[in-house]
């Protein structure tokens, strides 16, 4: 009940964050755009637009351009709020139907890239975990090199790279041809945008896991007999996996990111294109519209996330970790003799805060 | 691997011998004290029985980086030696105390017994021995597979700090049965042998206790949960790592009663402990480790009667209270609770008035301090005690300044200063600074130069210094080499850590020293040298020890405040908590 | 071995990274400009080692060349984003209660905007273009150091050596510019110098976009633009610049990690 209800607060804040971030979202783009243009010349064609006085006064009219601008902003309010995104400038089409065709391929090609991109951290991780001895520690380091690789190759490089490999070289995989639909177009595309957050992933994952391995619960484990591969899956995986859970909804925050580049380069139809083209042209309704999905789905992997993480660690409370104690600090933990050294206190994972830390610092990208 | 070099003079075979510790530096000494106990049948046999267990781990970047070998430790090539020739043997039904200061290789030792030098499972480090058995199996060149079946059931270990050792994220239920869970035993069977196992470990209602994890659960009953998962693979041989360091005095005393009904009942018994007061009533034998050597060993009453070896007789001298000297104790303990306050009618430095900081309820009880009155007086130690949770912390921050009463005055004598001791004074240092300039802020503040008044109430002995003492003069007083100056504190041991604090808070020219669980955190005999200065310290100044241990409490203090929920008890009440816990 | 092999060269990489930015010509004496439409897409040889482009440009010479570009608008963003986020940072970790909350919040909710898509954003009110980009990803990057600076000025505001100097006696200014600043400052260097990597893969993706600088100059990310029309058959138009990307991002995430590990001890 307690757990149900911990999470049931957590969504609620998570919504609420949401409706921040679209209300922000929508006034700094509808001002913007207002400030530096006039809409009329988007709706009408761009600039140049050969348009005559009569139908400007018609959009003007049917776009509710008369209106006082303060009016027109509520009315934008309004319109998001009931999530009435109105008419694209440019094509002309409602915006909702622009989102029901753009967002559901968008939608797999992250949410694959998401999965693989997990997939492969647990894999390298668990590969690197298992060497021992010196090939081991060769592996080890090999893998760091890969991941630190993997975390910053560009998509658009990425995804060159295999269209040559694959596509144009071994003819493996379709290059291109979202419309022609089918799993063999994805493959190249998924890949790429995976590659660069199983990296970062990984990378997160590396730090919390060398320290469970040395923590007194794992010679625990295997002062009772447990082997190597259970100490991993039953005990520091756990506790490893929690920081990356944590930051997943970030991660997949910047798949939507490298989609609109993967669309791009792959001439797939989704968001991301679809955003890049609305934002070239000053398409307010349509940016809008693809920002607040945007903001959405992060909420809604915040969410998913959260869930995750109670599940795993069903103890509770991110902020547990943050209780390092000042001079004399409040030890309610107990005559213990670390009591004071911030690893105590039930926090988190072990070396949580200084991982997220770390990990905070590259997550400004 | 094996070494063929053990010690022969072993004393295994032994018809004596119950117990049998044999050392490298060819102390070979029979105990016969459980001898009586044991001799019920075919327990002669030693259940674990070691000869030259030598163990090197690799030297690190890290390790060499910082180039902080203890200082009996020799190098081998790539790898650095941690245990040197260790031999030891116990019956079943036998008790070895492995005692030793911080660094010695307690920890590893315990560890070795199990193969598991090595605290990751990376097996970088290496260990060899001319002789080890366990449980009737000669483990010398067993595979990780046989030590595997091997641990749990013919061997278990009980790590120091119960929080960290049961796997915060899984039920006590996981935890207590994973020993079985391994071996494939059904559900139910693991069920009830877990129930079984945390009631032998003395846990009331352990049904209850199933689905919780180790962060619910209070300190002692953490460790009598990681033991209870030590016993229910019903081993022959348990290794109990500083097991009742973490635990206030009562319940380690009722865990140490535990584990002497597990000798009883014919387990074979390690414990290793830095502090030899609290193990030397429970061990049959004792033998102390130093610099990865067991330099002495024998019958734990003629060992402790006559101790031979500077390092026996430190860990000796360090027990605060005398064993046999139960009487001495009570004497003491008396002058302790009773004296209210001291003769003389000096003007206190500090005094309380009923002082009240509240934290609100925590699970039912009273958090924070309530009505507490307190004077301190220059040239006293008074010592403040109480269970966790009892407002000790609180009680430091309000004197510390740190913190602000919620009602009740704090009044000081004019400029009187007050100068904090932490627990861990690690977190005090800016990890950025070296020891010279850690200790030469706080000076430059203490002595401004000209023009600002200077405080009009500073210690006499420093009073009559109108120039500030060197840092280096601060370390010497300590019982610091003014080397360590130029280190930063991280590098530093803990005992050198917690002089250093000392050395800023003088440089700070306190008239009072809070001293929250200052030498907690040290081993038994930094922390006899702690409390040696802080007793040479009184002439000058008044000190508030704060401290959990009682032992070290009622050695250090004029007198003793008990404060429970956050309040001070009736002197007659003090006597019986002191009494209860000695 | 390989512990001491990637920064050594990593270090080798920023300092070569670095010559190209100061002196191409030292490494790349042709013209990056200069057209040869006879010599157009000739394949890497001994007198253009990566190749040439459609107009017979010498593409080593536009990859040196083009360094200046692409890692000078990286430390330029990374510059807007370190300033102004590490300021908020600050401001929020100090400042008043009312202050902190708002801001605090304000940073969570920019977080869930990914970057590239609060770049697109600002790049379609205000145009494309080197300046434009720069800003763009300037501030597509402050909340995420406003957030980690805060976090890191609170933990250490609330540090025990800082609370340890109070009562000593330490003034509010010396609390500051002795203790907190200083220990904040080093992390915040170090996610800098993972930032100006990451800053780097972020403007190459506008250039990449067509939103970055303007043609003909050279840039990594608009060089990578230009040879995806032709990744069929000229296929070094597209890998040069590209590990020109990859080899500065990880050299320089390399580093940081490295700087960051070393102010942890």
């Amino acid at each position: 009940m307690a757990r149900l209800s911990r999470v049931a607060v957590a969504v609620l804040k998570k919504l609420g964050a949401a409706a921040l971030v679209v209300w922000i979202t929508a006034t700094v783009v509808f001002l913007a755009l207002r400030a530096s243009g006039d809409p009329l010349e988007a709706i009408l064609g761009g600039p140049g637009s050969q348009a005559g006085p009569e139908t400007a006064a018609q959009a003007t009219a049917a776009y509710g351009l008369d209106q006082p601008v303060f009016v027109q902003y509520l009315q934008q309010l309004w319109r998001i709020a009931t999530l009435q995104f109105g008419d694209s400038y440019a094509r002309k089409q409602p915006v909702s139907e622009l989102l029901a065709a753009n967002v559901p391929p968008t939608l797999a090609l992250a949410t694959l890239a998401f999965a693989l991109a997990w997939a492969l951290a647990l894999a390298g991780t668990l590969l690197a975990a298992n060497a021992r001895g010196r090939a081991g520690a060769v592996a080890r380091a090999l893998l760091t090199a890969v991941e630190t690789v993997a975390s910053v190759v560009p998509q658009f490089f990425l995804g060159a790279v295999l269209i040559l490999v694959f596509a144009t070289g071994l003819r493996w995989f379709p290059a291109t041809g979202a419309a022609a639909g089918g799993l063999p177009a994805l493959v190249l595309p998924v890949i790429t945008l995976a590659v660069p957050v199983a990296g970062y992933l990984a990378h997160v994952l590396h730090g919390p896991l060398t320290e469970a391995d040395r923590s007194p619960f794992a010679t625990t484990a295997r002062a009772r007999g447990a082997n190597e591969s259970r100490v991993l899956a039953r005990h520091t995986l756990r506790h490893a996996a929690l920081p990356a859970i944590a930051l997943s909804g970030w991660a997949y925050g910047s798949l939507l990111s490298g989609a609109v580049v993967v669309e791009v380069l792959f001439a797939r139809q989704g968001l991301g294109r679809l955003l890049l083209e609305a934002a070239t042209v000053r398409d307010v309704p349509v940016v809008i519209g693809a920002v607040v999905v945007v903001a959405l789905l992060y909420v809604l992997v915040m969410i998913v996330s959260e869930i995750v993480e109670t599940l795993v660690d069903p103890r509770g409370g991110r902020a547990a970790a943050a209780r390092a104690g000042g001079v004399g600090g409040d030890r309610s933990g107990g005559p213990s003799r670390s009591g004071g050294s911030g690893r105590s206190g039930g926090g988190g994972a072990p070396g949580s805060s200084a991982t997220r830390t770390t990990a905070g610092s590259e997550m400004i990208a | 691997m094996t070494r063929s070099s053990g010690p022969e003079r072993d004393v295994a075979g032994d018809a004596e011998a119950g117990a049998a510790v044999g050392a490298a530096a060819g102390v070979s000494v029979v105990a016969t004290a459980g001898a009586a106990r044991a001799s019920a049948g075919a327990a002669r046999v030693p259940a674990l029985d070691v000869a030259g267990l030598t163990v090197t781990r690799p030297v690190t970047r890290t390790a060499a980086r910082r180039a902080r070998r203890a200082p009996g430790e020799a190098r081998v090539g790539p790898h650095v030696t941690v245990l040197d020739e260790v031999s030891l043997a116990v019956a079943p039904g036998e008790c070895l105390a492995i005692v030793g200061s911080s660094g010695a290789g307690k920890s590893v030792l315990a560890r070795s017994l199990l193969g598991l030098a090595d605290p990751s499972g990376n097996a970088a480090w290496r260990s060899s021995a001319a002789r080890f058995v366990v449980d009737g199996r000669d483990m010398r060149r067993a595979t990780a597979r046989q030590w595997r079946e091997l641990r749990g059931t013919g061997i278990a270990l009980v790590l120091q700090d119960a929080l960290q050792s049961l796997d915060p994220l899984r039920t006590i239920e996981a935890e207590v049965s994973e020993a079985l869970a391994l071996r494939g035993v059904p559900r139910r069977a693991r069920r009830s042998a877990a129930l079984a196992a945390l009631a032998a470990a003395g846990l009331s209602d352990p049904e209850s206790l199933l689905p919780l994890r180790a962060t619910a659960l209070s300190g002692g009953m953490r460790q009598r949960a990681l033991i209870a998962s030590a016993l229910v693979g019903e081993p022959r041989v348990l290794v109990a790592d500083e097991p009742t360091t973490a635990l206030d005095p009562a319940t380690a005393r009722q865990v140490l009663a535990e584990f002497g009904r597990l000798r009883d009942e014919g387990v074979a018994l390690v414990i290793v402990s830095h502090d030899l007061g609290a193990v030397a009533q429970s061990a049959d034998t004792i033998a102390v480790l130093d610099r990865g050597r067991i330099v002495e060993a024998g019958p734990a009453a003629a060992l402790l009667a006559a101790p031979v070896e500077p390092a026996t007789r430190a860990l000796v001298a360090a027990m605060p209270v005398g064993l046999g000297g139960a009487h001495q104790a009570a004497e003491r303990l008396a002058l302790v609770a009773g004296g209210a306050v001291p003769a003389g009618g000096a003007d206190p430095i500090l005094s309380l008035h009923s002082v009240t900081r509240s934290f609100g309820e925590r699970g039912g009880t009273f958090t924070g301090v309530r009505g507490v009155d307190l004077k301190l007086r220059r040239g006293e130690i008074v010592g403040v005690a109480g269970e966790s949770g009892a407002g000790k912390t609180t009680l430091a921050r309000l004197l510390s300044g740190a913190d602000r009463p919620d009602s009740g005055t704090i009044t000081s004598a004019q400029g009187a200063r007050v100068r904090l001791i932490p627990q861990d004074p690690l977190a005090t240092f800016d990890p950025r600074w070296r020891v010279r300039r850690i200790l030469q802020a706080t000076l430059d503040r203490a002595y401004p130069r000209r023009g600002r008044d200077e405080p009009k109430l500073a210690a006499p002995a420093l009073q009559a210094q109108s120039t500030p003492p060197s840092p280096e003069a601060l370390l010497r007083r300590v019982g610091l080499d003014p080397a360590l100056l130029s280190r930063r504190p991280p590098t530093l041991s803990g005992g050198e850590r917690q002089r250093v604090a000392i050395a800023r808070a003088l440089a700070a020219r306190p008239d009072v020293l809070v001293c929250d669980e200052a030498v907690s955190a040290l081993d038994t005999v930094t922390q006899a040298g702690v409390l040696e200065l802080l007793r040479s310290l009184r002439e000058e100044l008044a000190v508030v020890f704060i401290s959990h241990d009682l032992a070290a409490l009622t050695s250090v203090s004029d007198r003793v405040v008990v404060l429970r929920a956050g309040q001070a008890v009736s002197p007659a009440e003090a006597t019986a908590f002191l009494a209860a816990a000695l | 071995m390989l512990r001491w092999l990637s920064p050594a060269l990593a270090a080798a990489t920023l300092c070569l990274v670095a010559l190209a930015a100061l002196a191409p010509a030292i490494l790349a004496p042709q013209d990056p400009l200069a057209i040869a439409p006879a010599a157009a897409f000739q394949p890497p040889s001994l007198a253009h080692p990566f190749g040439t482009d459609e107009s017979g440009r010498d593409l080593l010479a536009r990859v040196v060349h083009g360094t200046a570009a692409s890692v000078g608008i990286g430390v330029a963003a990374t510059a807007i984003g370190v300033v102004i986020g590490g300021a908020l940072g600050f401001v929020a970790a100090l400042g008043p209660r009312f202050v902190d909350r708002a801001l605090a919040r304000l940073f969570e909710v920019l977080f869930a905007l990914p970057t590239l898509v609060v770049a697109l954003l600002f790049v379609a009110v205000w145009g494309g273009g080197a300046w434009s980009a720069t800003l763009a990803i300037g501030l597509a990057t402050i909340p995420g150091y406003a957030r980690m600076i805060r976090a890191r000025v609170r933990g250490i505001a609330a540090s025990g050596y800082v609370e340890w100097a109070r009562l000593d006696g330490a003034p509010r200014l010396t609390l500051f510019a002795r203790h907190i600043a200083p220990n904040s400052l080093w992390p915040l260097v170090s996610a800098a110098t993972l930032g100006v990597g990451q800053s780097i893969v972020w403007v190459a993706a506008l250039g990449f976009l067509g939103l970055g600088t303007e043609p003909p100059a050279p840039e990594w990310g608009a060089m990578l633009d230009a040879g995806r029309v032709y990744l069929g058959h000229a296929w070094w138009m597209t890998v040069f610049p590209g590990l020109a990307i990859v080899a500065t991002a990880t050299a320089l995430t390399v580093a940081g990690r490295r700087l960051a590990a070393g102010g942890a001890e």
